[in-house]
């Protein structure tokens, strides 16, 4: 009977409609492990071509562009973008801004087109730990990287500062850096995938009709662009915290 | 309910636990707030600084949001990845 409750449990018309985990939608088979081509794959697959094709229009129409004639909408809003990202990594890292405002700034667009995919029928890529952790990890290199560049061997005897016994905690502290970073991202996003699909999933059909699209404003469009600014403003205020004279 | 099996029984205080993870939620939520609240009155005083403070804020309450979504992720797998089998 207990085994009856909890698989008619499972079977409720709420956890079968509400669909907001990874699927997998091809198994491939290599040397007997299998491998997955999940929903991820796919998103990331088609917000890479968008971006690389935005970015390809983009470096057309700048290159073509005259500097006499009235800009068009299209250059218009690029040169915002491009200001607008210039102006946030100048803002935090002054004079080292140059050497980060280009990773800073397709890392910035890279999280914002994944969080707001939500809203065109994809499955968030941000909402995979397969995909925040990567990016944290990208963030932790470069930190220890220009951190070492910058102050050679006293990089690693910082962490005995100011008393050798804090050791262990000052490693957790610069371990915990990427997994924070990563967990936020990825919690906010999954947060927002979550509560969309038990809408989706629970709702009656006439409670679909104004409510998603106020929860996807928040979740997809404030959330999103929240997080993504987040991302970029903490991988700075921790890199510049190792450059910083 | 007698010959519940200690599956069924993992399931049911799993998702008691993902419950109890969530209280986690309480905290950051009462540090957005003081943050929100400090950010509003800081804008009253100097209006000319508005940009500065909310991103200020904003980055604060992203670093405050951090520990409930370690409950949130807690609960995500607990009830979804069932890692007690």
């Amino acid at each position: 009977m207990g085994s009856g409750i909890i698989s008619s449990f499972q079977n409720l018309p709420v956890a079968m409609e509400a669909d907001f985990m990874i699927q997998y939608l091809q198994e491939i088979k290599i040397n007997g492990v299998s491998v997955y081509i999940t929903t991820t794959h796919v998103a990331l697959l088609i917000v890479s071509l968008f971006i690389i094709i935005l970015a390809v229009i983009a470096n057309r129409v700048i290159a073509k562009a005259d500097p006499d004639a009235t800009p068009g909408t299209f250059q218009n809003i690029v040169d915002l973008v491009v200001e607008m990202l210039g102006n946030m990594v100048d803002g935090l890292m002054g004079t080292n801004a140059k050497r980060f405002v280009n990773y800073i700034s397709s890392i910035f667009i890279f999280i914002l087109i994944s969080n707001i995919s939500g809203l065109f029928g994809l499955r968030p890529p941000t909402a995979d730990y397969g995909v925040t952790l990567p990016l944290a990890l990208f963030t932790f290199c470069i930190i220890h990287y220009c951190g070492i560049k910058k102050n050679k061997t006293k990089h690693f005897t910082n962490l005995f500062q100011p008393v050798a016994l804090l050791f262990p905690i000052n490693v957790i502290s610069e371990v915990a850096t990427p997994l924070s970073l990563s967990v936020r991202l990825f919690g906010n996003i999954m947060s927002g995938t979550v509560l969309m699909g038990l809408v989706y999933g629970m709702f009656p059909i006439f409670a679909k009709l104004g409510i998603p699209a106020v929860m996807h404003i928040y979740f997809d469009i404030f959330s999103g662009c929240i997080q993504a600014y987040v991302f970029c403003m903490l991988t700075m205020v921790y890199v510049n915290d190792k450059i910083a004279d | 309910m007698e010959n519940i099996s200690g599956q069924d029984f993992i399931y049911g205080m799993s998702a008691v636990g993902a419950g109890l993870a969530l209280i986690a939620g309480v905290g950051p939520g009462i540090g957005q707030g003081i943050a929100a609240g400090h950010a509003a009155a800081a804008v009253g005083r100097n209006p000319g600084a508005k940009s500065d403070i909310t991103s200020t804020m904003l980055l604060g309450q992203a670093v405050a949001e951090t520990t409930g979504l370690y409950g949130f992720v807690v609960a995500i797998i607990l009830m979804f990845v069932k890692p007690f089998k």
